[in-house]
């Protein structure tokens, strides 16, 4: 079992000024150059996935390509529609892309190093709620959207800016529920304790439901495919950002980028061990967890999660915006609440000792075998829709009973309501 | 206390700028502005947990759930200044200079002393020490409080809730019931036509042709026949190629 780490951040607040900005414009290079990189990566991946080369001319393996659009991009002509709010629409994608470069500064990359002479933790800053403070980022970051929705004036940017408002809320629930398990087996919210908490064993793997509702509500959370219901483009052009253009529009992309960025880095350091050296590595290779290589661990992790977003992207179809409302509050939340509930009965009784003697008596097994018992007759059980469906009532002018209502074929055949033959030429426009 | 004269200036006049401002969204925003500085100066207070809640319950939830209900009333939508009560500008008036007056001689009488006891109350670190108050001291008063919201979040379900009188109907019933009617009434099983959207004419109130060359009137959509009621839709190619060639001589 998991021992409680005491939280120490005694290694914050005390680097000398040039180091604090030197982390910051560090962060800041990085989130860039990963949004740049990711566009590129994703667009190559779906590529592949469909069995296309992507883009590949502009430098090596045509990296160059998203620094090219955003050249572009910022170069197009700014529109600000008629019945825009100006004010509003202009601070927008401002509040937007703000909010998701703030994210990244409690997010460790890696543990103390010397920089110039200096130690330091690789994180800019922690505090004792750092992943409360990550959350309450990102619930200003959803007003950048729902404004630039609201603000600007048409019909469509409104209903992607009030679906983004009521998705974002549903899903921030799941998922602030799937962090609370995390934070009873590391007994902290500062992220750096949470990855050393996780020296022995990956919370993910600890606590894979939570992992498993954090995943799906950080693919809501972020308005990727396939919960992209704010954008979506047979339903609504592009959604929040259908009247946005130039730089602007540029920010709202470079939002959403930074913030797939933020969940995953939120993801790696909650669940799979932070900057800790994949299972194996550490065992064999003492050093894996010192100076700098722990940066390349953290941003491998990151990656694998950016894989999975453009995986999901290339691969799922969107789902209809009930079904998607309803899974949020129906199914992940109850199953959050559960799962919070039996992970605090376990802290208590491995707190207490309670278990002790509980490994060595029948009472294991009888457990288990109930959760067994339980979870095939889950598996069994007749769904409540197709008992309904198999009463579908047959109409009453059905000709045979129990057959499927056809319509009578008229006397003269089956040729009735055909067009006649179509004629080029004069006749046909006469 | 620099965080303080920072942030106070910008929360007093956020603050009047709730009561000015015309729009619905634009005091909402301001009011946003209000709570993310309070929340920046419980920060500054030492008591980051309470930080981290006002933005994540205030910002983040409740002024998004009142934003939510403000933008579908609209962007030109700005407050009715008619009076509803009678004589209600001035009791207003009346109430509120009360009002000031009572906290401008309270506000008078408050003696500011540094803080004390801020260390022994953070000793174990502000998250557990919190806690430890919650789950101990005031558990019955926290308790009360979640009994009282899930009372009122219970209470709004039953108030909005309504019984369906039928099944809902589903996709396949919804089929279903298509193949009836067009057993019935002979009503078209598929989707309407398209617009016919030409090359050279990408109007969508353009009717489609049907393979004989009359044009579908199925193919228009309805709102948009109603915009032009005067004139009546083409009844064939050439009329439409008229309209067209007409359209482009205006321009």
């Amino acid at each position: 079992m998991i021992a409680l780490v005491t939280e120490d951040l005694s290694a914050f607040g005390k680097d000398p000024w040039w180091l604090i900005i030197g982390k910051v414009v560090a962060i800041f290079l990085v989130l860039v150059l990963l949004t740049l990189f990711n566009i590129w990566f994703e667009r190559r991946v779906v590529a592949r996935m469909q069995h296309r080369i992507g883009p590949n001319v502009h430098g090596p393996f045509g990296l160059l390509q998203s620094l090219a659009d955003g050249v572009k991009l910022a170069l197009k002509e700014d529109i600000i529609p008629k019945a825009a709010d100006v004010v509003v629409f202009v601070l927008a994608p401002v509040i937007a892309a703000i909010p998701a470069f703030l994210t990244f500064s409690v997010i460790p990359f890696g543990p103390e190093v010397t920089v110039f002479g200096h130690r330091t933790p690789l994180q800019l800053t922690d505090m004792p709620m750092a992943v409360l403070f990550v959350m309450a980022i990102a619930s200003i970051g959803i007003y950048g959207i729902v404004l630039g929705g609201w603000a600007s004036g048409s019909t469509y940017s409104l209903l992607g800016g009030l679906r983004s408002s009521a998705q974002m809320i549903s899903y921030e629930v799941a998922m602030g529920l799937s962090l609370v398990a995390v934070f009873l087996y590391a007994g902290s919210m500062s992220t750096s304790t949470i990855v050393a908490a996780q020296d022995k064993m990956w919370f993910g793997v600890v606590l894979m439901p939570s992992f498993v509702i954090y995943v799906i509500s950080m693919v809501g959370e972020t308005n990727r495919a396939p919960f992209d219901l704010p954008e979506a483009e047979g339903e609504l052009v592009g959604g929040f950002h259908t009247e946005y253009s130039s730089l602007k529009f540029a920010l709202f992309f470079l939002a959403e980028y930074i913030n797939m960025a933020t969940v995953s880095g939120l993801a790696t350091t909650l669940f799979l061990g932070g900057w800790r050296a994949p299972f194996g590595i550490a065992q064999v290779w003492a050093g894996a967890n010192e100076g700098w290589w722990p940066v390349l661990w953290f941003f491998g992790k990151l990656l694998c999660f950016i894989f999975f977003f453009v995986w999901l992207r290339g691969t799922l179809p969107r789902l209809r915006y009930d079904q998607f409302m309803a899974f949020g509050w129906k199914v992940l939340i109850p199953i959050s609440l559960v799962w919070i509930l039996l992970v605090a009965t376990m802290r208590v009784a491995v707190n207490e000792g309670t278990f002790d003697s509980f490994f060595n008596g029948p009472v294991l097994p009888v457990i288990a075998g109930v959760a067994i018992v339980a979870c095939v007759a889950l598996a069994f059980w007749p769904a409540k829709g197709s008992a309904a469906a198999a009463q579908v009532v047959a109409p009453p002018s059905a000709p045979r009973p129990g057959a499927f209502p056809t319509p009578q074929l008229p006397g003269e055949g089956a040729v009735r309501g055909a067009a006649a033959p179509l004629v080029f030429g004069e006749e046909a426009t006469r | 206390m620099i965080a303080f004269w920072c942030l106070a200036p910008i929360m007093v006049v956020a603050a009047l700028g709730i009561l000015v401002v015309r729009k619905a969204v634009h005091a909402a925003l301001l009011l946003a502005v209000v709570m993310i500085s309070l929340a920046v100066l419980y920060a500054s207070l030492e008591a980051p947990f309470l930080f981290a809640v006002q933005i994540i319950v205030y910002t983040g939830a409740i002024l998004m759930l009142f934003l939510f209900v403000l933008m579908l009333v609209g962007v030109d939508a700005s407050d009715s200044l008619t009076e509803t009560i009678k004589g209600h500008r001035i009791a207003a008036l009346i109430v509120g200079a009360l009002f000031g007056l009572t906290i401008g001689l309270a506000a008078g009488q408050v003696g500011y002393g540094t803080a004390t006891g801020l260390a022994t109350a953070n000793k174990a670190g502000n998250v557990p020490a919190l806690a430890d108050l919650l789950f101990s001291d005031w558990v019955l008063a926290f308790e009360t409080t979640s009994a009282l919201l899930i009372t009122a979040a219970v209470g709004a379900m039953v108030l909005a809730h309504r019984e369906r009188l039928e099944p809902k109907a589903g996709q396949r019933e919804l089929a279903a019931r298509r193949v009836r009617e067009y057993a019935e009434t002979g009503r078209h099983l598929g989707p309407l036509p398209a617009p016919g959207v030409y090359a050279r004419h990408n109007a969508v109130d353009t009717p489609a042709l049907l393979p004989d060359g009359t044009p579908s009137e199925l193919s228009l959509n309805r709102t948009l026949v109603g915009r032009h009621d005067d004139q009546a839709p083409p009844k064939d190619v050439k009329a439409i190629e008229r309209l067209v060639s007409d359209s482009k001589g205006e321009a």
